[in-house]
């Protein structure tokens, strides 16, 4: 066959790829360079102006670049810890496995706005149950409205909807492994703390790293829990990157400066993950 | 002025009886105006039948339903049945609504043939929407218009958007607590001061801050002194202006209230705005647990079932609260926004020590016709349909619906009374503090209608909350506004946020 028909074969792939990843980030970096805006549409050319506001004179986006680390740090976190222990949990034979399976699963089934919806109803300070059944003790905390608190009302919302995202591939990583490891650890008479220890948490390293990594990327664009729960409130308490970007871009229609905002967290997160997946390899890996 | 309130009266009646005479044929095929009947008229159920649509479609963006989007789409399925068009409804949440039909607009398409958004969008959206023809505007519905909202829907004289709801700010209060002579009695014994309805917003925080946090309506539940939009980006920049104005809003110092329109420095950071964001933060300690994050949403549901004394804002909380299957119906009184004791003067730098007041004309729901829509005449006609005497009458009792009085025909107790089962005394002070604010008072702020109004209005959410949140000092956060804002107006450019600006000025400064 003729060299030239195989590209052939290969253009529609090229074509999509080109169309839905290639053309929207050469367009963001075009429109990062351009003024646009709701009372100067187009694409004019200011070089770099956009960067360099944000880089000499954007303290707010870089804040909210630091509540997204500590948010997303801290929910992947918990996510992993209590979507690891689900599994272990339903990966041996229990009473009720398979409706286990599905019941720990259904959080992220749920549509999430539907879902923040309901948490901040559940959350509310002064219509709320949780309020309502802490008042019985004489507590009323500000789950939404006080700065530190509004933080855990978003991770503890953040870790219900996607906890089971854990579970499912930690779960799938658990029944994949080989039983022959289990067996010799067994006949060395390791028990179960040892043999989670020496044998699961090591096997389960490459999947755990997997896991973490989607998560992490998935949360650093956390948007929707913010904007119904606080809408980035109180203050900018709970304002993360994404959020800003939406506010800059949709809200206030700094169309150009919000690409330049985009841009440079994508790259920025680009360098971040890689070095995060880098360090998560050297640790939970370093046996191998 | 009581002779003009009088002939309005009496145009109403006229009206009313007209509509009685209708009411068998259209209410029939259309219950919604079972009330009124059809009201004679130039967008009348009787016209609109006599138009022929049929074939052509009208493509409408809208918000969510209830509000707006329910009457939006109730009055295209009428308009449906009258006039055959295919009528389209798209909704839309309010927070995007501006830049959904902006970036259409920006890229010359034209997707929808009518736009329905805020009055502030006016400025950044003008360019792209088709001004409101010569016989809409001179037709006898349009009248009827007060000026405040003829004013809020045209730019340098010439009408933009077509008029379909009134907003204002004003108080609502629990008119069963303030005159109830037990609780004025033991207001005077516990505080030495009477217990009145608010002149001041000082006045306001010290009677909401007594009846904090107690169960004085004997519900069995807690009962707060105010509930306020104060959520960041919900709207709460308009909340912080109510505060504001009779702080900053001088009389006599004409030229400005955001800007002074000669060097367009922000006036933001002033010791008036200054002085009323500190009182806001005061405010922190007598709203309900977690008020700090009320949206309009949970201020229409706070006061409107019972949790508050007091609230101000749009309309819709007070409707709600007068509605049937309020808890707290005929209990809630209206009165202008509090004023203050004393006024900043930015012209000789110092405080006046005598009382101010000032309304907001807020910005409210305004809806226009795309200039590259193909529909012209049928979407106007939707518009004058919309908001024809019959349509208003029957939506302005529907608290969900957010459509409110603006019509000068509006403001007569009458209808209050006889079709929402009103208190006569309280029909009256509603209709009397409305009317005062539109047509009377020379105060007046309109909103900020600039280009790239949502920076402007996004940087104030910024500051505030952060004021609210105690991140900030009121003083530090409105400087932090303030440098905002000349950043923006720099980028924008001085002389076209000025051209923009003195627009508005000339309002406020009665020029007009």
């Amino acid at each position: 066959m003729n060299f030239r028909h195989k590209h052939i074969f290969l253009l529609p792939g090229l074509l999509v790829l080109i169309g839905i990843l290639i053309f929207p980030i050469l367009f963001t970096v075009r429109l990062s360079l351009s003024s646009w805006d709701s009372f100067y549409p187009g694409l004019d050319f200011i070089g770099l102006e956009n960067y360099i506001r944000l880089f000499t004179d954007d303290l707010r986006f870089w804040e909210s670049f630091l509540r997204l680390g500590f948010l997303s740090l801290t929910t992947v976190f918990l996510q992993y810890v209590i979507g690891f222990s689900l599994a272990l949990m339903v990966w041996r034979d229990i009473a009720f496995k398979r409706f286990f399976r599905v019941l720990f699963l259904i959080p992220m089934m749920s549509t999430p706005v539907i879902m923040t919806v309901i948490w901040k109803t559940v959350f509310h300070e002064s219509l709320g149950p949780v309020n309502d059944f802490l008042s019985l003790f004489e507590l009323t905390p500000l789950w939404l409205s006080n700065d530190f608190l509004a933080k855990i009302t978003v991770i503890i919302v953040e870790v219900w909807q996607w906890t089971p995202f854990m579970f499912l591939l930690l779960l799938a990583g658990l029944l994949s492994l080989p039983e022959e490891a289990f067996l010799a650890a067994s006949i060395d008479g390791a028990g179960p703390i040892r043999k989670f220890i020496y044998v699961t948490f090591p096997l389960m390293a490459p999947i755990s790293i997997g896991a973490i990594i989607i998560r992490l990327i998935e949360a650093s664009k956390i948007m929707d829990t913010v904007y119904v729960l606080t809408s980035g409130g109180p203050g900018t308490s709970t304002e993360t990157s994404s959020f800003y970007i939406f506010i800059k871009g949709l809200r206030e229609f700094q169309m150009g400066y919000s690409a330049a905002l985009s841009f440079t967290y994508l790259v920025i997160m680009i360098i971040s993950l890689t070095i995060i997946a880098k360090v998560l390899v050297r640790v939970l890996m370093k046996q191998d | 002025m009581k002779t003009k309130i009088f002939a309005t009266g009496l145009a109403v009646a006229v009206t009313m009886a007209a509509g009685v005479a209708n009411a068998d044929k259209w209410s029939d095929q259309f219950p919604h105006i079972k009330n009124t009947g059809d009201i004679p008229g130039e967008c009348s159920y009787e016209s609109m039948s006599k138009k022929d649509y049929k074939g052509k479609t009208l493509t409408i963006n809208t918000h969510a339903v209830p509000v707006m989007g329910e009457p939006t789409a109730l009055h295209a399925e009428q308009f449906s049945k009258l006039t055959g068009a295919n009528v389209q409804v798209i909704h839309t949440p309010a927070g995007d609504l501006y830049s959904k039909a902006m970036i259409p607009f920006q890229a010359g398409q034209a997707p929808y043939d009518i736009v329905f958004g805020f009055s502030n969008f006016i400025r950044d959206w003008m360019q792209y929407l088709e001004p409101v023809p010569a016989k809409y505007v001179n037709m006898r519905q349009m009248q009827d218009v007060t000026k405040s909202h003829i004013d809020v829907a045209s730019w340098d004289g010439e009408m933009i958007q077509f008029p379909i709801d009134g907003d204002r700010h004003y108080l609502k209060y629990r008119k069963d607590v303030i005159d109830n002579p037990e609780y004025q009695a033991k207001y005077k014994a516990e505080t030495g001061r009477e217990l009145r309805v608010p002149r001041t917003w000082k006045e306001y925080g010290e009677i909401a801050s007594f009846f904090n946090g107690w169960d004085w309506d004997n519900d069995g539940e807690i009962e707060y002194g105010s509930a306020e939009v104060m959520k960041k980006d919900d709207l709460m920049y308009a909340a912080f202006f109510s505060r504001s104005v009779a702080y900053a809003k001088n009389p006599r110092t004409p030229g400005g209230f955001f800007f002074d329109l000669e060097t367009m420095k922000p006036l933001i950071n002033g010791p008036g705005f200054v002085e009323a964001l500190t009182d806001w933060v005061e405010a922190t300690k007598y709203v309900p647990p977690g008020g700090i994050n009320f949206g309009l949403g949970d201020e229409i549901n706070s006061f409107g079932g019972g949790q508050t004394l007091f609230s101000f804002s749009w309309d819709d909380a007070f409707v709600a609260a007068m509605e049937d299957n309020s808890p707290i119906k005929n209990k809630v009184g209206v009165a202008s926004l509090p004023g203050s004791d004393r006024v900043w003067n930015r012209v000789s730098g110092a405080w006046e020590n005598e009382y101010n007041q000032a309304p907001y004309i807020v910005w409210g729901w305004a809806a226009a016709v795309a200039k590259e829509s193909t529909n012209h005449e049928m979407a106007f006609d939707y518009l004058c349909f919309f908001s024809n005497d019959a349509n208003h009458q029957a939506d302005i009792a529907i608290g969900r619906f957010g459509v409110n009085p603006f019509k000068k025909s509006d403001f007569v107790p009458a209808i209050y009374v006889e079709r929402q089962g009103w208190d006569e005394e309280i029909a009256k002070e509603y209709t009397e503090t409305l009317l005062e604010m539109e047509e009377q008072n020379t105060n007046r702020v309109f909103p900020l209608r600039v280009p790239g109004v949502f920076q402007f209005t996004s940087a104030i959410a910024t500051g505030t909350s952060k004021a609210l949140a105690g991140q900030l000092s009121p003083q530090e956060a409105l400087d932090e506004v303030a440098a905002e804002w000349e950043k923006i107006v720099k980028r924008v450019g001085a002389d076209k946020v000025r051209e923009a600006y003195a627009v508005g000025v000339a309002l406020e400064d009665n020029l007009n």
